[in-house]
């Protein structure tokens, strides 16, 4: 995936102003930066979600602006606080889902990894509205990579979820990447950033002010860890 | 005390919004012209305007005339039905008098007195029904008269006859159409039956309709599943198609429901005033239903997309609530005009106001298809189909933008800024 100089605006106001990124293919790629800095904005324009100011975004060779629907076969997103329909049980949902991206066995198949993914055992069969967040983020993850996608994009695949729960998530997404799944995420939480990606982008005020691998930008800054460089660079 | 001030400011602050106050503006302004609009042909309390034919010429007829004279405004006084009807046609008259010949000598061998009446229905709504009634007091006032003069001249006559002296037949004119032997009043309870079904139920199937899409908008929005939707390998074109769909199915359903309630309802009160309305050739024919059921598909689909451009714009279940609001208004609006007068008989503006409102038109389809009123027939649909799809092109280019996700907020903050400078 290439960022080519990407600005977003919102009326007159910069939300993000000349980002420049690259993922390669099976990477774990993480965006990270303090609130207000641009990084939902930049996932969302990446997801086809929002239009793009001026720029250009490429996905696997797809043009996001000109072919939405084909970069849309082939990602997959994870907005931050997403929900799930309430009134399906988790199957259901999984099914819904399923069914706009395959049809007969494959489908049944994309079920069926959803669900393994799930872990939810016999809740699956249960309301969405009776789960709790950590079940639901589990769905909603299931969701996201059950399709196979070339890219996953997931904005703080790990927010507000306990220690277990976001150490499972951890290593679903980090299982995915070694299958060969490319992905962007966006994550406040500097210590899950240095465990799962390979390389970073600090991203403040809409633009990127220091971009590497952990390593790299740790020997850089004299630090022992991502959030020692963070302060560093945005403080 | 002061906490409950806080609380109430706060109360107030959330409730009365822009969104919230400006249809019940709109509404008062609407209903406060409607009432403008009506005064006008509130003819009740003024003297009714009558044509007569006098074809008798007897001194019985003399007071008969004399009473019309006095009474009313005569608009034509001659011994020509025919010419009599047009001028009542022409001039919005409320009916014809006309006595028969022999009127006079029929009163003195001691038989009532023939009239007949032809009563000229402007329209069939209730306003228009509410008019006819002054010609009703100026023919209880012939009798009085009648009586009056027969029971001064002292000759003898039975006593039915002195207090009854005169038997009015009726025939009445809707529009083009005349319907001999019949009384207006039950002509207009015959059409209302099956007048008022459709602006009830459309008004009913919008409001519902309209409830869905804008509150599954809302609960998209509220549960934070739109995001996820919109990412989906599907155009958003299909995404508005399947929403309006599934929406119109509901709201389908949920109308055929309340249409069968209402029916019987409805047909409680039939049984006493049923005349046959097919042998004056005011009955739907195949196409007419043809173009009631396109004519409602059309409607069904303008709400929907104007309901789905809200829908857009709600921020959550709860704001979802207060924009199904002008949806209501406009669907209220045509339905209480159209129940209450005739739409030609409206004032222009009215005219404009309620044409460019869609749900308007098929609320007056049975009648101006009973009517064979086709401009207005053909215009309500080509308006309706210029409506949708304009609407339902407006409603995917949202579903294209950011406003969708990002809502009004920095459009308003730059109109702010605009303004300023």
């Amino acid at each position: 995936m290439e960022v080519e100089d990407l600005f977003k605006n919102y009326g007159d106001r910069v939300a993000v102003g000349g980002l420049n990124i690259q993922v390669k293919e099976g990477e774990i790629f993480g965006l990270i930066g303090p609130n207000g800095a641009g990084k939902t904005t930049a996932l969302r324009v990446i997801s086809t979600l929002l239009q793009i100011t001026s720029g250009r975004v490429r996905v696997f060779g797809l043009d996001v602006d000109s072919e939405p629907d084909e970069v849309r076969k082939i990602i997959s997103y994870l907005p931050e606080d997403a929900g799930a329909y309430k009134n399906l049980t988790g199957r259901k949902y999984l099914d819904f889902m399923s069914s706009f991206f395959a049809s007969g066995k494959e489908r049944e198949s994309m079920l069926k990894k959803g669900i393994e993914i799930t872990d939810l055992a016999d809740r699956i069969d249960s309301k969405v509205e009776t789960y709790s967040k950590g079940m639901t983020r589990r769905l909603l993850i299931a969701r996201a990579v059950m399709t196979s996608p070339r890219l996953a994009i997931l904005d703080e695949p790990t927010s507000g979820l306990d220690v277990i729960n976001a150490k499972e998530i951890r290593d679903l997404v980090k299982k995915m990447s070694s299958e060969g799944m490319s992905i962007l995420l966006s994550s406040h939480n500097m210590f899950e950033v240095e465990f799962l990606c390979d390389r970073v982008a600090l991203i403040n005020e809409g633009v990127i002010i220091e971009k590497g691998t952990p390593d790299e930008l740790k020997s850089k800054y004299g630090v022992k860890n991502i959030e020692e460089v963070f302060t560093e660079v945005v403080g | 005390m002061s906490d409950i001030g806080g609380i109430i400011k706060k109360e107030l602050r959330e409730l009365l919004t822009l969104q919230s106050i400006i249809p019940i503006m709109v509404m008062a302004l609407v209903f406060g012209s409607l009432g403008t609009s009506f005064s006008g042909m509130d003819q009740a309390s003024q003297p009714p305007i009558v044509g007569l034919v006098d074809l008798d010429g007897g001194e019985y007829a003399d007071i008969v005339t004399s009473t019309v004279l006095n009474n009313s405004d005569v608009i034509y006084q001659g011994i020509s039905i025919e010419e009599g009807k047009q001028a009542v046609r022409d001039n919005n008259a409320g009916a014809l008098l006309v006595i028969v010949d022999g009127f006079s000598s029929d009163i003195t061998d001691n038989r009532s007195g023939q009239m007949e009446i032809y009563w000229y229905m402007k329209g069939t709504g209730i306003m228009e029904t509410i008019s006819l009634a002054n010609v009703n007091v100026l023919m209880a006032e012939i009798n009085t008269n009648l009586s009056r003069a027969i029971i001064a001249d002292g000759s003898g006559l039975d006593a039915n006859i002195t207090l009854s002296p005169m038997v009015a037949s009726d025939n009445t004119m809707v529009k083009d159409k005349e319907m001999d032997g019949v009384n207006p009043m039950v002509v207009s309870a015959v059409i209302d039956q099956q007048n008022i079904m459709m602006p009830i139920l459309i008004m009913l199937v919008i409001v519902l309709i309209g409830g869905i899409v804008i509150s599954s908008m809302g609960m998209e929005k509220e549960n934070k599943t739109l995001e996820t939707l919109l990412t989906l390998p599907i155009s958003r074109t299909s995404i508005v198609a399947g929403k309006l769909i599934g929406a119109a199915v509901v709201g389908l359903i949920f109308g055929g429901i309340y249409m069968i309630g209402l029916g019987v309802y409805l047909q409680s009160f039939s049984a006493s005033t049923s005349i046959d309305l097919s042998q004056y050739g005011l009955t739907l024919d195949a196409l007419d239903y043809v173009v009631i059921g396109v004519m409602m598909f059309l409607t069904i689909l303008s709400a929907l997309a104007i309901c789905m451009i809200l829908g857009a714009f709600a921020k959550n279940y709860k704001s979802a609530q207060s924009l199904t609001l002008p949806v209501t208004l406009l669907a209220m609006i045509p339905m209480f005009v159209i129940m209450l007068s005739d739409f030609s008989n409206l004032s222009i503006e009215f005219q404009v106001l309620l044409f460019a409102i869609p749900f308007t038109h098929p609320m007056m389809a049975i009648e101006n298809l009973m009517f064979d009123n086709w401009t207005l027939v053909i215009g309500g649909l080509a308006y309706n189909l210029a409506f949708s799809l304009a609407t339902i092109y407006v409603a995917v280019r949202i579903f294209k933008s950011d406003v969708l996700l990002t809502g009004l907020g920095w459009t308003r903050e730059k109109l702010r800024k605009r303004m300023r400078r």
